[in-house]
């Protein structure tokens, strides 16, 4: 095994094109326990911890250019506001420990469907920059994970940043596991009303082969608070349509039993968490809608 | 390959590191310090917890490389690394520190694997020994150690909490904690000693 240790972007993208099997290591959080186990031994290991621009984000008008390993503590702290959503999702995983190594970048590169960051960028709207010597391309979120634990990465390529699109709207984030910490979900869902463009949008994690969105959920949903005028009257959800909300996210899983969960207890459970996520940012937003009236 | 970092304080060289070797396995096997413990080897138990840069981590999913040129703080450093924020009055870490850290040559030389009595808490000032962190000296007359492997790893994660929000509620002690097993489900002591080193912090003993 080689040790390569760029002390910079560009030198870490031409060690990725001399060696398009290194494996990249940043929080080290789900590598080192593969090489730990023996489960894996890359011929390289690629450092990106002395690359500092990686740690850094950038908060622009519309989106947060977040670097792939800045740690989920850090977006805790500091990006609450903008990124909700991810900030509930960050604050699930794992420890104290691993969310002051780990990242979205090393969430997106293992590609679990189990990842905890995936959800909630998916309910967000979230594009992933990733570079190579040959150039650097957005993917969008939707198009990026292709399999179980696989991505739409080129072998050359790295991947810089998330792009993430500022919350317009409440957002929620809902994991089912057996403790508070440490734990892999069992199943997971994050929901973002983005009331701009008067659309809901989910991400469901752990009942599928990839994360996936609800779309024919978000369809039904979008269609139905505008025909009721929701975002404007910001009335209560009928309960009738919160039920059948949650009926077709359940749909739009396809899971598996495993040592986690059963099949059915995750598409139940992920109907469960769809109609609370969902009451939950309806009642944040119709507070919201309240106290802006109050104030006007 | 050749790693070299600062373990408490200290300049470290390691040699004929393997590539995918773990600062765990460094700490314990090449540089003769076993209290960081190695338990679950996948970030699991938060036995193996140290300061990397100041930051609480699982030393076991650290890739041995990945410390070059950095600063770690073990559970053996903690006492020295709490005498020196005390007196420092903020950062610990070598990096900031001007007044040389780690154990003189002298107090190094004349050390002895003696514990502390208890009883009159840290030993003295002038004593080269060794004293205990406070914390440390909370897990004792609090009872929190049972068998003590994962002690370690409690004592530096409870003080990296303490360092940063002095007046923790049970549910800050309990979430900072969240990373750290200990199977012989002695919890409720370490809750204990974990506010009794806050209370102590706080009244400034």
């Amino acid at each position: 095994m080689d040790f390569l240790r760029p002390a910079g972007w560009e030198e870490a993208l031409a060690a990725k094109a001399a060696h398009p099997t290194a494996v990249p290591i940043a929080g080290g959080t789900d590598v080192m326990v593969e090489i730990n186990f023996d489960h894996r031994r890359p011929e390289y290991l690629l450092d990106l911890n002395r690359i500092g621009e990686l740690g850094e984000w950038e908060v622009g008008e519309d989106t947060v250019r977040l670097g792939a390993s800045v740690p989920y503590t850090r977006i805790m702290e500091h990006l609450r506001a903008e990124m909700p959503g991810l900030a509930l999702a960050s604050h699930t995983v794992a420890s104290p420990q691993i969310r002051n190594r780990g990242g979205v970048g090393g969430n997106l590169g293992t590609a679990s469907p189990a990842g905890d960051a995936h959800p909630a960028l998916l309910a967000a709207g979230a594009e992933v920059e990733v570079q190579s010597v040959r150039g650097s391309r957005l993917i969008p979120i939707d198009a990026f994970y292709t399999g179980v634990k696989r991505n739409a990465l080129a072998p050359d390529e790295l991947i810089r940043a998330i792009h993430i699109k500022k919350a317009d709207g409440p957002q929620q984030y809902s994991k089912v596991g057996t403790r508070n910490a440490m734990v892999i979900a069992v199943c997971a869902f994050g929901l973002a009303l983005h009331p701009e463009t008067r659309t809901v949008r989910t991400g469901i994690g752990s009942a599928a082969p990839t994360p996936i969105r609800a779309k024919a959920a978000e369809e039904f949903l979008n269609a139905a608070l505008d025909e009721g005028g929701f975002w404007d009257n910001g009335k209560i959800i009928t309960p009738s349509v919160a039920k059948h909300f949650a009926v077709l996210c359940a749909a739009a899983c396809n899971p598996i039993d495993d040592v986690r969960g059963t099949a059915s207890y995750r598409r139940h459970a992920v109907g469960v968490m769809a109609r609370r996520t969902l009451t939950w940012t309806w009642e944040s937003y119709r507070g919201t809608a309240r106290t802006t009236e109050g104030a006007a | 390959m050749r790693v070299t970092f600062r373990v408490n304080g200290r300049r470290q060289e390691a040699d004929d590191v393997w590539e995918g070797e773990s600062l765990l396995y460094v700490l314990r096997e090449r540089l003769g310090l076993p209290g960081s413990k190695n338990a679950c080897e996948q970030g699991e138990c938060g036995s193996c917890t140290v300061r990397l840069d100041g930051v609480p981590v699982c030393a076991c999913l650290v890739a041995a490389g990945q410390v070059e040129g950095r600063d770690v703080v073990t559970v053996e450093g903690l006492a020295d690394y709490a005498k020196q924020r005390s007196a420092g009055g903020g950062c610990a870490t070598a990096a900031c520190g001007t007044s040389g850290p780690g154990t003189s040559l002298d107090a190094a030389r004349q050390w002895e694997s003696r514990p502390t009595d208890s009883a009159t808490g840290e030993g003295t000032a002038t004593s080269p020994r060794a004293t205990l962190s406070p914390i440390q000296q909370a897990f004792i007359d609090a009872g929190a150690v049972q068998c003590g492997f994962c002690t370690p790893g409690l004592l530096v994660a409870a003080d990296e909490m303490l360092e940063r929000n002095p007046n923790p509620s049970d549910a800050d002690i309990r979430e900072a904690l969240s990373g750290n097993l200990c199977r012989c489900t002695g919890y409720e002591k370490i809750l204990d000693a974990v506010r009794l080193a806050a209370a102590r912090q706080s009244e400034g003993v």
